[in-house]
């Protein structure tokens, strides 16, 4: 995978054989002369950006228009989606006034520029989005994040302009979007996919199976990777649009999980599922691309979804050690063993998100960002669960019972190690890349 | 009759979820990292502003809403919350970190504000949760020469005037008054909206002007003198006893009957 990673790159080549990243030569035509730090700049293209003149600002430093968006999330997150979040888990359902009401608040169209109806924000705006809404609602959260970093991304970066015009303004304001890679004989090694598509006169007919497929219960509108042309391997994926409703499409079972419970996985059947030439996603044959490409800036959404989970189960276990808890006469969070816990937790997040807005900001920039996203997913899952482990022994029993977040947040976060790539496929996507940048 | 030309002033507070903490030297409550946002009542009154604009309920319409501040320099933020729930511009007169404007003061400014903008009305919080004065929408009334209806908890444009229904002890009550004039808000007149993320890119792109309270000819200097900020004390425990004769005896121990 990391070799295809290569190619997808942008389109200034850096060296990755140096332990540090060189400062990039400078470019009068791309100098942006402004001091403002990178984050206010919501650049689509995946043209670099000369930064060598911007003076470096905090990693945990927020343009204007973010913190806005943290303060708005947040508290929408908390009015709005916190009092369902205990009766959407039980019943592992969504609340369909929910999805409407994230689409009243642009929150399904963070990227979508605002000719097409969206708040036109940059990447890192969308990631401290997703961040809020799982310190609340890891379900929800994850619902936002795959509509926005995987189907929005890929129309904006691959579509037609006749597609674009067509779905990115139903994207930002009534279409829930699901991305559909995996499948039950291919998971981790996606691009053995054995979903068949081929060519009729009007257009193409896909026949196969979909497994694991966030928001579909949810969602009109899916993007489907199958292969055009096995005799070429992986080189015949190719992505597709794929409407609800359409003939020979139907959603076989809705998984039942341990965790994110509201967040509807689906088992979905292509049954000779015929579209029309329009409905292709990019060109024939690039799907893999495509999938590498999004799903490299996917990871750092879910990273930012963990560090969201990791917060928000400290905060919880936190307040409550530290306002309600008494034992032996006080607070349980004024004890000594309590207190380098929950220190140490706390640097872990601290670290985590630091990895996580990086990795963002690095990916805005232009810069190779793969082995930061991949460090970034990979340390934030492990992070959240940990942390939301903890944060039940901290407040006991009350903790372990299915009131209040924490036990809820302790499951949600085992995903975090499973999708948009193992923690495994992380860690031998950043060894790869670190065997090519050591390897003389 | 003329489009309703309307005044929002907005203060960036302690956010109210965070319980406020006294500075050590207890000249003043600690500031410093701690969550700020808008006034919850200062929403109130955007909201409500824009709702008017909304709803046409005024029907010479709404010619612009122009939300103020008066802080130190992260006010701008609070403005700009301002503008993306709906405010067309915003006017910043900008203080020093940690000086703190008194009622009569803002209520100055705001005078001159209203003569410079032409403004007819001006919606503001019934009071600011970090100080509680309650007095600035009052005193710009009083300025101005002004009717001022304050605690409105609904407000509607009928023909022969502006009605508004007050809070007030176990009810409400119904005044009617004609503009220009300032009404102040309270919790139950609307639902503040949240700023959605198109609207927050467009606040960026609204002006926010800057002035000066000396341009304006207005002194901001202090009446009033704090001498000491203390946290309120610890609540003391309850006893319980058995009976009546028992909550006799012990209000008479405690000397209170």
């Amino acid at each position: 995978m990391a070799s295809i990673a290569k190619i997808l790159r942008p389109a200034v080549q850096r060296a990755t054989s140096t332990a540090r990243p060189a400062v990039r030569p400078a470019r009068p035509s791309r100098i942006y002369q402004h001091a403002r730090p990178l984050s206010a700049t919501s650049r689509r293209r995946n043209d670099t950006v000369d930064i060598s003149d911007i003076p470096p600002t905090p990693i945990t430093h927020l343009s204007e228009i973010e913190a806005a968006m943290a303060d708005s999330v947040s508290k929408f997150a908390n009015d709005v989606i916190a009092p369902k979040v205990r009766e959407m888990d039980e019943k592992e359902a969504m609340d369909p006034s929910i999805v409407e009401q994230l689409f009243e608040q642009g929150l399904m169209g963070v990227e979508i520029p605002e000719e097409y109806g969206g708040a036109g924000m940059n990447f890192t705006a969308a990631i401290v989005g997703i961040e809020e809404l799982a310190r609340v609602d890891p379900s929800v959260s994850v619902m936002v994040d795959v509509h926005n970093t995987l189907v929005n991304t890929a129309i904006i970066k691959y579509a037609s302009t006749e597609l674009k015009k067509k779905w990115l303004p139903k994207l930002a304001t009534n279409t829930v979007g699901s991305f559909c890679l995996s499948e039950p004989i291919s998971g981790s090694d996606a691009f053995a996919l054995a979903t068949k598509a081929t060519k009729t006169d009007s257009g193409y007919k896909i026949s196969g199976s979909k497994m694991w497929i966030t928001n579909s219960m949810e969602a009109d509108f899916f993007i489907v990777f199958a292969n055009l042309d096995h005799s070429k391997g992986y080189k015949g994926i190719t992505a597709f649009i794929v409407e609800k409703g359409t003939k020979g499409f139907s959603i076989a079972k809705k998984e039942k999980k341990l965790g994110i419970k509201a967040s509807s996985t689906c088992v979905l059947n292509f049954d000779d599922v015929e579209i029309p030439k329009e409905n292709l996603l990019g060109k024939e044959g690039d799907g893999y691309k495509y999938a590498i490409g999004l799903l490299n800036e996917g990871r750092i959404g879910i990273a930012a979804q963990m560090t969201g989970l990791a917060l928000g189960a400290f905060e919880n276990a936190a307040k409550y050690v530290w306002n309600d808890r008494k034992q032996f006469g006080q607070l349980v969070g004024d004890f000594q063993g309590m207190q380098h816990q929950i220190a140490q937790s706390y640097t872990d997040i601290a670290a985590a998100r630091a990895l996580v807005f990086n990795a963002a900001r690095k990916k805005e920039a232009g810069e190779n960002f793969v082995q930061d996203a991949a460090m970034a997913k990979l340390y934030a899952s492990q992070v959240a669960q940990r942390v939301s482990g903890l944060a039940i022994e901290w407040m006991g029993g009350m903790g372990f019972v299915r009131e209040g977040i924490a036990e809820k947040m302790w499951r949600d976060s085992k995903i975090g190690a499973i999708y948009e790539g193992t923690s495994n496929i992380q860690l031998t996507t950043i060894a790869k890349l670190l065997k090519s940048q050591y390897t003389s | 009759m003329a489009a309703l030309r309307i005044l929002v002033p907005v203060k960036r507070v302690i956010d109210y979820a965070v319980k406020p903490r006294v500075n050590k030297a207890q000249t003043a409550i600690e500031t410093s990292g701690v969550k700020h946002s808008m006034n919850p009542f200062d929403e109130l009154s955007i909201e409500e502003s824009v709702r008017i604009r909304e709803k046409k309920s005024y029907p010479h319409g709404v010619d612009e809403i122009i939300a103020f501040s008066i802080g130190p320099p992260k006010s701008v933020d609070t403005l700009r919350t301002a503008m993306a729930m709906g405010a067309d511009r915003s006017i910043f007169v900008e203080t020093k970190e940690g000086e703190e404007v008194e009622p009569l003061a803002v209520g100055k400014v705001i005078r001159e504000l209203v003569k410079r903008e032409g403004i007819n009305l001006v919606v503001c919080g019934k009071q600011s949760i970090d100080d509680d004065a309650g007095q600035t929408g009052q005193i710009v009334a009083g300025l101005m020469g002004w009717g001022a209806a304050t605690q409105a908890s609904k407000v509607s444009f009928g023909e022969k005037g502006v009605e508004v229904e007050k809070e007030v002890d176990g009810g409400t009550e119904t005044v009617r008054s004609q503009l220009p004039m300032v009404i102040t808000t309270d919790l139950r007149l609307n639902e503040p909206r949240y700023a959605s993320l198109p609207n927050i890119m467009k606040a960026k792109k609204k002006k926010i002007d800057k002035i000066s309270a000396e341009e304006l000819g207005v002194s901001l200097e202090r009446r009033l003198k704090t001498l000491k900020v203390i946290e309120p004390p610890p609540r003391q425990g309850g006893g319980k006893v058995d009976d009546v004769d028992g909550m006799i005896a012990k209000l008479k121990e405690l000397g209170a009957i």
